[in-house]
């Protein structure tokens, strides 16, 4: 995770013309970087949430290697219990669960990686021209973001996927594209304070174009708080994905999902005597969330602890 | 403070206009059409258009959102597209059982955090501290419809303590104790949620007062640490805390929609989904509209809450 950090991956390419004062600015974001990955390495559950989700990225990304049956075949035997054949036993289609759970990982994955990173690209562009333009163009984006926040988010999302379509990209597609406010917001924010500093200004008087001082010479440095918020949005898409889908306004069977795994439990027979089905697909939403937070939290420490020094 | 108060309701106008624009456009741009579902299919192409000519969805879309944006000021929000009833109508009827569960859940959520998070941040790091920490985790990540199924099976299921579901009795008489026993899971399901988000923001708002220097003054003049804490402290960090209460409504409202869904409790939540499956769009832009007006009204209030609490606030 650390790694994503590092705000200043174009430092060699840039380092040709000002050698002597690049590298010493390269120097000094290392051992930033360091010393928030001390910090977070610090934060034991951090550590576990890291290790888990890492576990779960596995899953995913393996999952038609270590499946021990297509997610989708149907077989003779529908709601048995668990058994050699059948470790979490077959659903009442007579699909096998514990493949399906394998699978899930990938649409849990897929949603929180592929919203979180639509919306923040959204966010930073926007952020980045209402702060650092201001004026009409600042007050149209930010009323603009106030329009979109003054939507109850899950609502808009749940009546948007079922009018395009429930599908796995049309879910991450949506939420991808109402999610970017919070990150406008804060980019906004970052920037304008950053823009009054000497080395922005001393970027303008050099005559760099705008985009370059907007995403080589702010952004880096506005990139630590967004990546927390990023981090906590990656729990959060992943939970709108299983409630979307276990409303069936997401992902829909035979695709599998931990989401729409639930949804058999709506009938009391299941709920009651075939707890097999819908536990550990609903443990599984509650771990992946559970350990992404805890990155989160670990991140936010590191960072804002280190902002106050 | 008059100033900043119309200021603030000033700029929730142009915010409102836009809600409705994005409302009305987000629905009716939809593929699927209303008619389809309402006549039946083998209506002739005639008789569906002429269905059509009477709802007024054959007009430009610009001119089907001035209809709608002069009736809505008329206080006239349609008619269902399924049942044909006035949309007013259905949404009184399913906003009372909202509003009580939500409310019940946010007052319950608050009451359970606001002290826990206090004690949090007198002993931290003790074992009580991690153990509530552990919980506000549990309750932002665990979501909605697979603790509200957990507490249907270990209370409703297996112990009969409560009923599985719906808001009354089948039949009953409908009194407040039957009403009380229905509530108790749907507001267990919500206001773990929302206490678990609650206590956290408690925890490192008080831990941020009780390290300020007119604190150690309050206990060097001598008082009493209940006084300090429940007084001096309390008040202080109990606002930034304001603003918390406008991040939960939206969610609240998000994870109502669920929770009566597993609970099938018969309010605007049950209702969204059933206007979803039946594509009953002026239903649907209705309740998306109230919901809206109630963000942006609790947003609108919890500023001017703010200003009000905190005199070190600029109004200029």
């Amino acid at each position: 995770m650390g790694m994503k950090l590092n705000p200043n991956k174009n430092v060699p390419e840039m380092a040709g013309t000002e050698t002597g004062q690049m590298a010493v600015q390269f120097e000094k974001e290392e051992t930033y970087l360091h010393m928030v990955m001390r910090r977070f390495l610090k934060h034991r559950l951090a550590c576990v949430g890291v290790v888990v989700f890492l576990l779960i990225l596995l899953i995913a990304l393996l999952a038609p290697v270590i499946a021990p049956q297509d997610p989708a075949k149907i077989f003779n035997e529908f709601e048995a219990p668990p058994s050699a054949a059948h470790w979490l036993g077959t659903d009442p289609v007579g699909r096998d669960v514990m493949s399906r759970l394998i699978f899930g990982a990938q649409v849990s994955v897929a949603v929180g990686i592929g919203a979180v990173a639509i919306y923040v690209a959204i966010g930073i562009v926007l952020g980045l021209v209402a702060g650092y333009f201001g004026g009409w163009v600042d007050m149209l984006i930010m009323r603009l973001t106030d329009v979109f926040m003054s939507f109850p988010y899950f609502m808009v999302i749940l009546v948007l996927v079922s009018i395009i379509g429930p599908s796995l990209f049309n879910i991450t597609l949506v939420i991808g594209l109402l999610g970017w406010p919070a990150i406008a917001r804060l980019v906004r924010g970052s920037v304008l304070s950053i823009k009054e500093m000497d080395y922005v200004k001393a970027g303008v008087a050099l005559g760099y174009s705008t985009p370059k001082i907007l995403f080589q010479h702010i952004l880096p440095n506005a990139l630590a708080p967004i990546l927390v918020n990023a981090t906590f949005g990656v729990a959060s898409a992943i939970i709108m994905e299983a409630s979307l889908s276990f409303l069936g306004m997401g992902v829909r069977p035979p695709a599998a999902s931990w989401g729409n795994m639930l949804t058999q439990a709506e009938s009391i027979t299941v709920l009651s005597s075939q707890p097999w089905l819908w536990i550990p697909p609903g443990l599984m939403i509650l771990l992946a969330v559970l350990s992404v937070n805890f990155i989160g939290d670990g991140l936010r420490d590191a960072i804002e602890s280190q902002n106050a020094k | 403070m008059l100033q900043y108060i119309i200021r603030r309701i000033l700029i929730a106008i142009p915010v409102l206009f836009g809600v409705t624009i994005l409302n009305f456009f987000i629905i009716n741009l939809a593929p699927g059409n209303p008619v389809d579902m309402m006549v039946n299919p083998s209506a002739t192409p005639e008789q569906l258009a002429a269905t059509k000519h009477a709802l007024g969805l054959d007009q430009p879309i610009w001119v089907q959102y001035w209809n709608w944006i002069v009736q809505l000021l008329h206080g006239n929000l349609g008619f269902s597209y399924s049942t044909r009833e006035p949309v007013t109508q259905i949404l009184m009827a399913h906003v009372g059982p909202t509003v009580l569960l939500m409310g019940v859940s946010l007052i319950v959520g608050y009451l359970i955090a606001i002290p826990l998070g206090i004690i949090c941040a007198r002993k931290q790091n003790s074992w009580i501290d991690y153990l509530v920490t552990g919980f506000s985790f549990f309750g932002i990540s665990v979501p909605h419809f697979f603790l509200g199924l957990g507490v249907i099976y270990v209370f409703a299921s297996k112990l009969l303590w409560f009923p599985t579901g719906s808001m009354n009795t089948l039949g009953g008489d409908g009194s407040f104790i039957d009403t009380f026993n229905h509530l108790v899971l749907p507001v267990l399901v919500l206001a773990t949620g929302i206490g678990g988000n609650m206590v956290r923001y408690v925890r490192s708002s008080m831990l941020d007062v009780l390290g300020k220097d007119y604190l150690r003054t309050a206990k060097a003049k001598g008082l009493s640490q209940f006084l300090i804490t429940n007084k001096h402290a309390l008040r202080n960090s109990l606002i930034p805390i304001i603003t918390v209460i406008g991040i939960d409504i939206p969610l609240l409202i998000g994870g109502a929609i669920v929770t009566e869904q597993v609970f099938q409790w018969p309010g605007l939540g049950l209702l969204t989904i059933q206007s979803i499956t039946s594509r009953d769009y002026s239903t649907l832009m209705a309740i998306n509209l109230l919901a809206a007006c109630t963000v942006l009204f609790a947003n609108l209030l919890t500023d001017i809450l703010y200003a009000v609490a905190d005199p070190r606030i600029r109004y200029d």
